[in-house]
């Protein structure tokens, strides 16, 4: 049952933007996929496909270098709003 | 370790001191309204609002917790920056653009704009007391501990120095005074640590890094005596006579032939090398007898690869046993949900113009805090190499890793962290000011105030808070920053994030859900960490097997809960009317 104050129904700001929520499901695969790659096979994390460097370091690294790049994507897409 | 102190050290922390306090009376001069006290007339543009969530949001714990962490234990210091910059997602495409448009002041203010309900009034405004508080002790620890190698101060000047200070800054200017602080902070601590890791690169990888000769590798023992005299190796300590300092490579990769040092490398270039070294890593083992306190600090020889993959610090993801691994998945849970329900951190959505400003200000925070991240990394493992550190104390891996190039760097670095722990304190100090004024006096209690008599009551809330703080601060004392920083995130992420949620995504949400979800969020958090197992042992002395809990880190079970028993609350407790539009 809806009530009037609906917050996904407002327009008036109080709700977050479908974009946005797009996103945020998307890094939390990003984000459990690496915390359950931690959790379940870490010695995974040991190889080194990338040359020198290992996976724990490229994914963790990746994971930074994502959150910044969605961000900019939001804030791109978002533009004028 | 004793510390020398320097004189450049001195006065580069007092020109910092007195600075930050010169621009905050110089900000205080103008006449202020309530909303200029508590959210800057919502007037701070985007980019500096974003740097200043950084100055905000990078305390004592990212600087000096992740930096110590990775350069005694390794890679597992790196996963607390994952899951503190992944707690920004939630912020920016959940929560920014919604509490900017329903809150005025405080978090209170955004979870009660639908009810004006003195009860959520109430909940919001402990639950950010207590938040806050909790946030605010390891801060105040940390303070202290910097204070004694940089000025050669006791413990209890340093939480002084730093409880005066913000408690100046605070009420002079309020929210404007606090955003430029931490924007300062915010920009100094990100570019010094850019120099830092350079200077890192710079210097490469080399064999016993700051030693004139090998490593010398036999075992260290620190004795506090009953009296409180100390020991080190069964011989008074003094300037002479002190534990050596430690952490240097034992052998470079084998493509470097016999060289002793690499010379520069770049950032995966020097990643790919310390894989491939041997390391000598450090770590004490504490007993206590009639004689007193001994620790004894032992080397171990590892290789790199060992040390740049999970399992270091959280010995449960190698072990296999589930509860220490579901103590491991409460914590990245607690980081990840934590960051978008700490109160000082909401609000500095109060401090821009509009959604898009907030929004905005979220990408430049995130791309400041991230940038911060990974620079974490490289000071962390620089550190570990760098032959300077203390094996006694491990925050002070960073200060002492910029030692390692020159004391000047030393006492910019130590200035710039006790600046770290002066920006974050100020924020925690203008929540706490606003739950007590704004929500208990004003809105709770009912006091009628003009905005001349609000700003009053905030000054004095901030007056009394610090005093809190200072108390606490030389109360733990001997508390680990890192282990109450947890704390605040868990208590955070259980008791605020539930109804934040709930309340913009589920239009069947009631005044009692919300209420209900805050409060046993916030009590259930409390009451699991009061029960752990690591609060058996580094708090109450007692054997871990006495806890009640299954594991530490509450988040995994409290953060359900609290959605839980607001879904519950709310399902048989009347649907919500909406108010009247005026009061919205």
């Amino acid at each position: 049952m809806a009530s009037d104050h609906d917050p996904r129904q407002s327009g008036d700001g109080t709700a977050a933007s479908p974009l946005g929520l797009a996103l945020f499901w998307v890094y939390v695969a990003l984000y459990g996929g690496f915390m359950a790659l931690v959790l379940v096979r870490p010695d995974l994390l040991s190889l080194r496909p990338f040359g020198g460097v290992n996976l724990a370091i490229v994914s963790g690294m990746g994971l930074i270098a994502a959150a910044f790049g969605l961000a900019v994507v939001y804030m791109i897409l978002r533009a004028g709003r | 370790m004793i510390h020398q102190t320097s004189f450049v050290a001195v006065a580069i922390f007092a020109a910092f001191v007195l600075g930050v306090l010169a621009l905050s009376f110089w900000l205080g001069r103008k006449g202020q309204s309530a909303s200029g006290y508590y959210a800057a007339h919502g007037q701070i543009h985007w980019f500096v609002n974003g740097i200043a969530f950084a100055g905000d949001y990078l305390s004592a714990a990212s600087f000096l917790g992740i930096c110590g962490m990775i350069a005694f234990s390794g890679y597992d210091g790196f996963l607390y920056s994952i899951g503190f910059l992944a707690g920004w997602i939630v912020a920016l495409f959940v929560i920014a653009e919604p509490i900017k448009a329903l809150g005025k002041f405080t978090f209170a203010d955004a979870l009660d704009s639908r009810f004006n309900s003195r009860g959520i009034k109430l909940a919001v405004a402990i639950s950010t007391l207590v938040v806050s508080v909790f946030y605010l002790i390891p801060q105040m620890v940390g303070a202290g501990s910097l204070i004694k190698p940089l000025l050669g101060l006791p413990h209890e000047a340093g939480v002084i120095l730093v409880g005066v200070t913000v408690t100046l800054i605070v009420v002079t200017a309020g929210m404007v005074s606090t955003t430029w602080v931490q924007f300062i902070k915010g920009s100094l601590l990100v570019f010094f640590c850019g120099v830092l890791t350079v200077l890192i690169l710079g210097r490469g990888l080399a064999v016993n890094a700051g030693r004139s000769g090998d490593e010398n590798l036999s075992p260290q023992v620190k004795t506090v005596k009953p009296d409180g005299t100390v020991l080190v190796d069964g011989v008074p300590q003094s300037k002479d006579h002190d534990l050596r300092p430690v952490g240097t490579i034992l052998r470079l990769p084998e493509r470097f032939g016999d060289a002793q040092s690499t010379g520069p490398l770049g950032p995966l270039a020097y990643l790919s090398a310390l894989e491939d070294s041997t390391i000598v890593t450090w770590s004490g083992k504490k007993h206590v007898d009639a004689d007193g306190s001994h620790t004894t600090y032992s080397p171990v020889e590892k290789r790199g690869s060992d040390l740049l993959k999970p399992g270091g610090y959280f010995k449960g993801l190698t072990t296999g046993k589930l509860a220490d691994r579901l103590d491991f998945a409460s914590l990245m849970l607690a980081l990840f949900c934590g960051t978008a329900s700490l109160p000082h951190i909401l609000i500095r959505y109060y401090t821009v113009k509009d959604a898009a400003a907030a929004r905005k200000s979220t990408v430049v925070g995130i791309a400041a805090i991230g940038v911060f991240y990974v620079l974490t990394l490289f000071l962390g493992l620089g550190a570990m190499t760098s032959g300077g550190l203390d094996p006694t104390d491990t925050n002070m891996a960073a200060p002492l890793l910029a030692k390692s190039f020159s004391d000047t760097l030393f006492a910019v670095i130590s200035a710039i962290a006790f600046t770290t722990v002066l920006g974050t304190v100020s924020g925690l100090i203008m929540a706490g000011s606003g739950a007590v004024a704004h929500d208990l006096v004003e809105n709770v209690f009912g006091v009628q105030m003009n905005d001349h008599e609000k700003i009053r009551v905030g000054k004095l809330a901030a007056v009394g808070l610090g005093i809190v703080a200072m108390a606490l601060g030389i109360l733990f004392r001997n508390f680990n920053v890192s282990f109450l920083v947890g704390w605040a995130f868990n208590i955070a992420a259980s008791a605020n994030l539930p109804a934040l949620v709930m309340l913009l995504f589920w239009p069947r949400t009631t005044r009692q859900g919300i209420i209900a979800a805050v409060t046993v969020g916030m009590l259930a958090s409390l009451a699991w960490i009061l029960l752990s197992a690591d609060t058996f042992e580094k708090v109450y002395g007692l054997p871990r097997e006495m806890a009640l809990t299954p594991f530490s880190q509450p988040g995994l079970v409290t953060i359900p809960l609290g959605f839980l028993v607001l879904i519950v609350v709310s399902l048989i407790t009347p649907p919500p009317t909406p108010l009247p539009t005026s009061r919205r």
